[in-house]
């Protein structure tokens, strides 16, 4: 596959290659639906020393599936156990720890601020050792294939600034989103799908939104932007031939404007006809292509079970979660899912358990899926919110019930396969669950690995934009070597 | 390890082919094969420098390195500080300047840029630029765009014939020297499509086709170009970029994104281009309306410009970091909209290429940052919160009376977000320390760029003495700036390509001269802006045919030299209203609230917080769904589908310039959008209520939609389709019926439906042809 898109990428520099040699108008490009920016000569080949669609190196990984948890799951009730929030219960976070840590609107005005440790228990698991809490214990029989960091931080501490800066590597702005950047720099694997998509869902839990400006392609062409996948009959906007319609109708209406469209190129001579003819065959082979990859009922049970029943019920955690194994075997670079209902300033035990249970089955299917196709050597998977949660209650702590408002200064996140280290925990916070003591990991440090991993130097992706040179990282981030195999 | 072979074969192929176009592109650039026998400094060697040096060597003090600056002649020729027997530059001689000698080495620790840096090292040729202006002296010039524009006299040009106005003479006089000569005038039909599309934003009618064609008077073309630049549509299609650019939007943006009671600000911009408001007056009212002497209602509804920024409605957030948020927002705007410059960049640092300081910036900054507004107001609530204070009320009364052009359809309470300063005292603003909200520097007072135009202080320190100061006859920017989107608009890309960036990273003006002349004049003649319209399309430039021979396209593949008519797809809401115009379903009415037309459901539902009015897309019915694409409401976090896919601004930020891109899920929409497929059937049910024949009745739909009649193999391709679709539906009942069944407009009863739905099949064909949504 790899072959035929660079070579398909050759036959195509847009219209001026088409000048030059003079190529007929059939050869016009699938070149330029796979990588489109390949040979954009205005563009990068005198910006920086890289060719857009293909790696710099050697990638380790060829596509990304990124398990976004959206509202900023707790890591006290997860991923990050300290016993001493228990022991501490009810007493004042000390100043000492705090260290003038600004606060979001919603505590700010609280006048006590006491410790909470995790209403739920803690384990040690696999040859790691590593410590999960009870509410996820199907992840926690794949601990020795996930790599924990649970030395993140970020500089937001609201919700929309945050995840825009996860995504995109700035808290404002309308920059391309990290599937934008990566569509960009490595062009799609496979002719019939777009190669950054997008599943939403949405637990029970206190919700936030998303927005598209998640995945907006920003300033990059729009043919990087994420194609949203949603549950209805239309998997991607507008992809069904009306009702009345068979493909066939498709097939020979198509051969008709393509006709015409040839009459008019004689005349125009204008390279973007015979572009406009290719673009309607591709949106021809996605029709047929998308629901053939969206269809889940011809699973085999095993894999139904191993997902969960939820997994046939479209629109769930568990079945984006499938699709999303479906799409990254089909060749999409970058999958994109975001599940809302993460943001627990209050009733965090029964709502994180909740939301613990929608996604943790479904989260660990999806590594072993992966894992049992040989696919998990060459896909890295992301799970993990946008930041983390206070050690303190928010609002009145009770013996059954407390809140964790936001805390950017650590959090944890996990990484399965695509050349990261299986088996390890990273990083550490103090007991107190609030600094991190060793090994801190910026979220544009996070983003310089991941780029890593798919064979992108993060200093050397750059678009340059109304005069200046644009980074998924902008202008910090190293890749954390200690996280790579 | 076969994938990894074919890797490898990959890469090698790939960059044997890269370094094959590279060479091909290079002798394509403008003139770049041979060096200038007179080195220019603006022109030739500050692109260079500027886009490989000045990040370490230039404005930004606090990354400068070896305390070397290269952006200024006095601090370039000085002696090194690490050095002092050596000179970065010593004018005559190359080989005693040390820039030369860095960029030129072998030695990759003295290398320049350094390979650490990723920027790309200076090719031979740049390098023989760079030492040729050594050898003439080093001379440096002010940035061409911060020099103000001068009228040149025309340039003598050979064939005298071709121009019909001073637009034609500074274009050809290129071409002549490229060897380019211009197309021959388009044809009638196309013409009139491109004139249309261009002032009203929608296709000619028929009528207007037939009476053009018929009308072989001289003049015929000026009376048509008259006709739509005062129709009412010509507003419409004039707003939609101002609409980018002021980042117009119905929702608050952020995080619940409720919705806001903005658009009576939009039917203002829309009645301020249909009265032909000069542009002096367009942006005045809009940044200093609330500030002018006896102010009158209109002119503070005008200033809503400066509040069309998102505004967060997030519980717990601190509230000064949104306020500077939104001050920061509208400095930016004015850089980038009204002076075409990224001041932005200095709002966390000196700007690494401009002369703008980051103390400028935050002076700047100062002029908008005396607003009487909260970072928080509310929280999302009920209609009190659909603007946000300062703000204006409108009663019906006004609308009646003074605010004719307000669409507003019921009595409830229309609250807009408008400007207003402290009235008593001026806020302190100070720079802000790597642009962080809380981290204040150096206080600073109302100022503007001196690189620019240092600010009169016989000007008032406010928003109107900063308008006083952009109309100065002597601001380098505001004219070009405008012109230049205008032509941008026009003709698919601006003389300025970069027209966000007149510094020194932007590109330069493909022709300089016409750039100057045409600001001077629109100057001069009262910033006139219907008046430049109809220059430029009535030019000698703007009416050639957009036919490209096969040379033409190897010597200019881009059109820089405009040896061809304009010729690309249309806007996002151009391509709704051409199907909505040309089937007969578009209703005219102009402005109004926003309205939600067909959309694919689930798109609000699941991108939600659950809280506020735009939870859940309700879509509208009746004439609601038949508005142009301009009214569709437009939700910050979930911006209509469809045009977001078409290039449409998501009105984040400002926006001066759209990407045209080429996507299959373009092609989806045409083949499958609701609104395509109902127009298709609408038009379909109109031809075949006349009382003609078949041929006639495609011919019709084809004029409608394409703009021009059908040759006779266009129209074979269609009446052979048409009978085989015939053919194969009249069996089929059922299969009609679906067909039909799409769209909520009536379909007519008394038709055959074998034939209606044959008809729709046709006629969808000739909506999803690649000239019907292209500008010919």
């Amino acid at each position: 596959m790899e072959k035929e898109i660079i070579e398909h990428g050759l036959t195509y520099n847009r219209r001026r290659f088409l000048s030059s040699l003079s190529l007929g108008i059939g050869s016009i490009a699938l070149g330029s639906l796979l990588i489109p920016d390949i040979f954009k000569g205005s563009q990068s080949d005198d910006v920086a020393d890289f060719i857009p669609g293909l790696p710099m190196f050697a990638p380790k990984a060829k596509r990304v599936i990124y398990l976004f948890q959206n509202g900023a799951p707790s890591q006290l009730e997860s991923f990050d156990y300290k016993p001493k929030l228990r022991d501490m219960w009810g007493q004042e976070l000390p100043a000492s720890v705090r260290q003038g840590q600004k606060l979001t609107g919603m505590t700010a005005g609280q006048s006590s601020f006491p410790l909470v440790g995790s209403y739920y228990d803690f384990k040690q698991y696999g040859e790691s050792r590593a410590w999960i809490s009870d509410l996820f214990p199907y992840t926690a029989k794949i601990v020795d294939d996930l790599c924990i960091v649970r030395s993140m931080y970020t500089e937001a501490i609201n919700h929309d600034p945050a995840l825009t800066f996860f995504q995109t590597g700035a808290q404002q702005g309308n920059r391309p989103s990290m599937g934008a950047w990566v569509s960009y720099g490595l062009g799609s694997e496979n002719k019939n799908l777009p190669a950054f998509t997008v599943l939403l869902s949405k637990g029970k839990g206190n919700g936030q939104g998303v927005y598209s400006k998640l995945w907006t392609n920003g300033f990059l062409d729009s043919i990087h932007q994420g194609v949203q996948f949603s549950k209805g009959e239309d998997p991607v906007l507008y992809l069904s031939d009306p009702s009345g319609l068979n493909r066939h109708d498709r097939r020979k209406m198509l051969d008709e404007v393509s006709k015409l469209n040839h009459m008019s190129y004689e005349e125009f001579g204008d390279p973007e006809i015979s572009a406009k003819i290719q673009q309607y065959e591709m949106a021809y082979r996605m029709q047929t292509a998308v629901p053939e990859v969206t269809d889940l009922s011809k699973e085999p049970d095993d894999i139904v079970k191993m997902y969960g029943p939820d997994c046939l019920v479209p629109g769930t955690y568990a079945a984006n979660c499938l699709l999303a194994r479906k799409l990254s075997e089909n060749g999409v670079r970058f999958v994109q899912l975001y599940h809302q209902g993460w943001d627990q300033h209050g009733r965090l035990p029964p709502e994180m358990a909740t939301q613990a249970k929608d996604t943790d089955q479904a989260s660990a299917a999806l590594v072993t899926d992966l894992k049992q196709r040989g696919l998990l050597d060459e896909t890295l998977v992301i799970w993990g919110g946008e930041f983390g949660r206070t050690n303190y209650s928010q609002g009145k702590l009770e013996k059954d019930n407390y809140g964790r408002d936001h805390h950017p200064r650590c959090f944890s996140i996990w990484m399965a396969g695509g050349g990261i280290k299986p088996g390890i925990v990273y990083g550490e916070t103090d007991d107190f669950g609030y600094n991190i003591v060793s090994n801190p990991v910026h979220v544009h440090d996070f983003q310089a690995t991941v780029l890593n991993q798919l064979g992108l130097d993060h200093e050397k992706l750059i678009y340059k934009h109304l005069g200046r040179r644009y980074r998924l990282t902008d202008v910090s981030g190293k890749v954390v070597r200690d996280l790579i195999a | 390890m076969q994938k990894r072979l074919y890797y490898i074969i990959g890469l090698f192929i790939a960059i044997a082919a890269l370094i094959y176009s590279c060479s091909w592109l290079e002798g394509d650039k403008n003139g770049e094969a041979e060096i200038p026998d007179e080195v220019s400094y603006n022109f030739d060697v500050r692109p260079i420098l500027s886009d490989r040096c000045f990040a370490c060597h230039g404005p930004d003090a606090n990354k400068r390195e070896a305390g070397l600056r290269l952006d200024i002649a006095e601090e370039a020729y000085k002696a090194l500080k690490d050095n002092p027997q050596a000179h970065a530059l010593v004018p005559g001689d190359p080989k005693l300047s040390e820039v030369y000698l860095r960029i030129s080495t072998n030695d990759s620790t003295q290398l320049m840029p350094p390979p650490a840096s990723n920027l790309k090292r200076l090719s031979d040729h740049e390098i023989a630029v760079i030492e040729k202006w050594i050898k003439q002296g080093a001379k440096y010039e002010k940035h061409w765009a911060f020099t103000p524009p001068k009228k040149a006299k025309l340039p003598e040009i050979d064939n005298t014939e071709w121009p019909r106005n001073e637009i034609d003479y500074f274009v050809l006089n290129l071409q002549e020297k490229k060897g380019l000569e211009p197309n021959p005038e388009a044809d009638k039909e196309r013409l009139l499509k491109r004139v249309s599309l261009d002032l009203t934003g929608l296709p000619p009618s028929l009528e207007l086709q037939n009476s053009f064609l018929t009308d072989n008077s001289a003049n015929a073309y000026e009376k048509v170009v008259d006709k739509l630049l005062g129709s009412k549509a010509y507003g419409e299609k004039m707003s939609l970029h101002w609409l980018d650019v002021a980042r117009y939007a119905d929702s608050h943006g952020y995080q619940d994104d409720n919705y806001r009671t903005q658009w009576p600000w939009r039917d203002w911009v829309i009645h301020a281009f249909n009265t032909n408001l000069s542009y002096d007056k367009f942006i005045t009212w809009q940044l200093a309306g609330d500030l002018m002497p006896n102010a009158t209602r209109e002119q503070l509804l005008a200033t809503g410009f400066n509040r069309n920024h998102k505004i967060t409605e997030e519980g717990g957030v601190i509230d000064e970091e949104y306020r500077v948020e939104y001050v920061t927002d509208r400095t930016n705007t004015f850089g980038k909209a009204l002076l075409g410059v990224t001041i932005e960049c200095a709002h966390c640092h000196d700007h690494k290429y401009d002369p703008f300081s980051q103390k400028e910036y935050y002076s700047l900054f100062s002029f908008f940052n005396n607003v009487k507004e909260v970072g928080m107001e509310s929280v999302v609530g009920g209609p009190e919160t659909f603007a946000k204070k300062p703000l204006m009320q409108i009663s019906n009364e006004e609308v009646k009376n003074v605010l004719t052009f307000i669409n507003k359809p019921d009595t409830s309470k229309l609250i807009v977000s408008v400007m207003g300063d402290n009235p008593d005292s001026v806020r302190k603003t100070y720079v802000l320390n790597r642009g962080v909200y809380d981290q204040h520097g150096e206080q600073v007072t109302a100022g503007t760029p001196a690189s620019i135009m240092p600010f009169n202080k016989k000007l008032p320190k406010n928003r109107l003495g900063l308008s006083m100061w952009l109309f100065d006859k002597n601001n380098p920017l505001t004219a070009r700036v405008f012109v230049n989107q205008l032509w941008q608009e026009i003709f698919g890309k601006g003389i300025v390509k970069t027209s966000g960036d007149f510094g020194m990273q932007g590109e330069l003006p493909s022709n300089p001269q016409l750039l100057d002349w045409l600001a001077v004049d629109f100057r001069e003649h009262g910033w006139n802006i219907k008046r430049l319209v109809k220059q430029i399309v009535t030019s000698a430039t703007y009416r050639q045919s957009a036919v490209v021979t096969k040379e033409k396209l190897a010597k200019d593949p881009d059109n820089v030299y405009l040896a061809r008519g304009p010729r690309f797809r249309i806007q996002a809401e151009f391509v709704r209203d051409m199907v909505l115009a040309s089937s007969g379903l578009l209703v005219k009415t102009i402005g109004g609230p926003s309205v939600k037309p067909y959309q694919p459901p689930g798109l609000w539902e699941a991108a939600t917080s659950g809280r506020g009015l735009l939870t859940d897309y309700v879509q509208d019915h009746g004439p609601k769904l038949y508005r142009r694409g301009m009214y569709t409401l437009i939700k910050r976090t979930v911006p209509p589908p469809g045009m977001g896919i078409f290039d449409a601004s998501n009105r984040d930020q400002c926006e001066v310039k759209r990407s045209t891109t080429n996507t299959p899920l373009q092609a989806l929409i045409m083949m499958n959008d609701p609104a395509v497929l109902e127009a298709s059937r609408v038009l379909a049910a109109k031809v075949l209520q006349e009382k003609t024949q078949t041929r006639d009745k495609l011919v019709k739909a084809f004029r409608m939609v394409v703009c021009r009649t059908p040759n006779d193999k266009e129209l074979k391709v269609l009446t052979d389709y048409y009978a085989a679709q015939l053919q194969a539906l009249k069996r089929n009942e059922a299969k009609c019926k679906e067909l039909l069944s799409v769209g909520e407009y009536p379909v007519p009863e008394k038709l055959n439906i074998a034939q209606l739905a044959a008809m729709m099949q046709a006629v969808n064909v000739i909506y999803n042809l690649e000239e019907t949504i292209t500008k010919t």
